[in-house]
């Protein structure tokens, strides 16, 4: 017999609670180490560099500052949909500590995307402190996005974090049948690399590849929320509709290897 | 000098016999690289698709940068990210005292140590995009500048070597340094674009703090048969003085080094 809903959540609630506070004092114990993959990240201001000096011959259709808050805005929303969980399931599966995770009574997923969370939440300030510095270095292009904008760039983050999630642990099924899954996580960064708009806003791209890549999930995981943050207008509905058309179909055969894989399971060393 | 070199084929062949036991990876690593060059390759043309420039340079010489780039990248993931990765878990666990008590140059074991395949492909088709874009761009490969080129590649591998030993060594005072050359990786993805292509303040900090103005620019000024004297002679006293730093701050941090149990 299960429990009435409202003792349900309220578990559920808890378990969130304890997962969220002790995952966050542990990524709080690397924090060096997380601001340095922080830093890691500054591919779009390099890239910002060199667009603002070819924006200087003129005519690229973008105004420089507009340039500036699309990267800026790009940055931020890449701090906070980086997925690694691939790679951390791969040393758990490996080193043999996937055994005890699967006999606890809560499903691993939640494990990681506790997590994630935390580390998210750990990079916050210093996130905070580089936009700072930012707007130190390049004043001018200093803005204050209404609160609209703010809250929707942050729910459109937090999808395409979900989605970047689903994308990644559903290929990291493959670390069930095969030790180095990881390498094919490569293959997957490349499309995400140069169509998610990292490398440049994707109104600067020619008509016809542009199109293609809004068939792909890629530009819904920088460009949309960054273009939403930065101030620019952007088909909302249409574009949390796609997201939401890629994680139906991504969860069920996410689901489907996951069983698969289980039953697949037997313990490294064992 | 000998025994050096018969050491390392022995090292190499070793672990050459290891990975290809992952024959799979192989197919990865190629497409991944093609992939990484097709998309740079459209970055590139980004730019000049609008009829603008990076810099002053031809659409043939950006392609020259962007070759070196790769071959490094290669080299990267051949000799220099599989080796310098270990010096972390060597002074982690201690074992570092063992590589200390070998009757070879530490410094040497810890870079040399391993050779990893799956760099190849890079190195390769690097190479391949150098040769076809210099001969687009109507290089002619005179004996000065083929000199001039081997010299300025050789100088900005040691360039890169150096930047990547100093980092990890590093690890001696800071266990959790790993995470560092992953900074540096990022920065030097600067090195696709010749330097004359960023604003002032970012080209004076890619010339004088991180030089990746001297691990892909200048090397394709060499092989496109433009390099001016000023220049070959900066790249080589910056390579000397790299290299020199590397193994000066290999020995003053050997003498922190207090093994693991202490």
């Amino acid at each position: 017999m299960r429990p009435p809903l409202a003792q349900r959540l309220g578990h559920a609630r808890r378990i969130a609670a304890v997962l969220l506070s002790s995952q966050y004092a542990y990524m709080l114990e690397y924090r060096a180490e997380i601001v340095l993959w922080a830093l890691s990240g500054v591919l779009p201001f390099i890239m910002l560099g060199l667009w603002s000096a070819v924006d200087a011959g003129g005519g690229l259709g973008m105004s420089s500052l507009q340039l500036a808050r699309y990267f800026l805005s790009a940055f931020v929303v890449r701090q906070f949909t980086i997925v690694w969980v691939m790679y951390t399931f791969e040393e758990d599966n490996l080193t043999g500590r996937l055994s005890p995770y699967l006999l606890q009574p809560l499903p691993l997923v939640w494990r990681y995307v506790a997590a994630h969370l935390s580390e998210q939440a750990t990079r916050l300030p210093f996130v905070a402190m580089l936009v700072g510095l930012f707007f130190l270095l390049y004043p001018a292009a200093f803005w204050w996005p209404s609160l609209a904008s703010v809250l929707l760039a942050m729910l459109a983050t937090l999808a395409a974090f979900a989605l970047r999630f689903l994308m990644q642990f559903t290929l990291t099924m493959v670390c069930f049948w095969s030790e180095k899954a990881s390498a094919l996580e490569r293959l997957l960064y490349l499309p995400y690399l140069y169509l998610s708009g990292l490398v440049a806003p994707l109104a600067l791209y020619p008509e016809g590849v542009r199109n293609f890549a809004f068939w792909t999930p890629f530009p819904y995981m920088v460009d949309v929320p960054a273009r939403i943050l930065a101030g620019e207008t952007v088909p909302v509905l249409q574009s949390f509709a796609a997201m939401a058309a890629w994680a139906a179909l991504l969860l069920p055969i996410n689901l489907l290897l996951w069983r698969r894989g289980l039953r697949h399971y037997s313990a490294m060393g064992a | 000098m000998g025994r050096y070199l018969s050491t390392l084929r022995i090292f190499w062949i070793a672990s050459l016999t290891a990975e290809l036991e992952y024959k799979a990876n192989f197919v990865i690593e190629l497409v991944a690289t093609a992939g990484n060059l097709v998309g740079s390759i459209f970055v590139l043309s980004l730019f000049y698709g609008r009829g603008q420039s990076l810099g002053g340079w031809s659409w043939e010489g950006a392609l020259v940068v962007l070759g070196v780039y790769t071959l490094l990248e290669g080299v990267t993931s051949t000799l220099l990210q599989p080796n310098l990765s270990t010096i972390v878990a060597h002074v982690r666990t201690g074992s570092l005292d063992f590589v200390l008590l070998k009757p070879i140059d530490s410094q040497f074991w810890l870079s040399a140590r391993t050779f990893s395949p799956w760099g190849l492909p890079g190195i390769a088709l690097g190479a391949a995009l150098i040769g076809y874009a210099a001969w687009k761009a109507g290089a002619t490969p005179s004996p000065p500048t083929l000199l001039a080129a081997a010299l300025m590649l050789v100088a900005s591998l040691l360039i890169l070597y150096s930047l990547w030993f100093v980092l990890a060594a590093s690890s001696i005072w800071f266990v959790k340094i790993w995470n560092a050359t992953e900074v540096l990786r990022s920065v030097l993805v600067a090195g696709r674009f010749p330097v004359s292509a960023f604003p002032a303040g970012l080209r004076a900090f890619f010339t004088f703090v991180v030089p990746v103005a001297f691990l892909t620019t200048v090397p394709a000024e060499a092989i496109l048969g433009r390099a001016s004297g000023p220049w070959l002679l900066a790249g080589g006293a910056v390579a000397a003085g790299s290299m020199a730093l590397s193994r000066w701050f290999w020995q003053f941090a050997l003498r922190f080094y207090t093994s693991a149990s202490s």
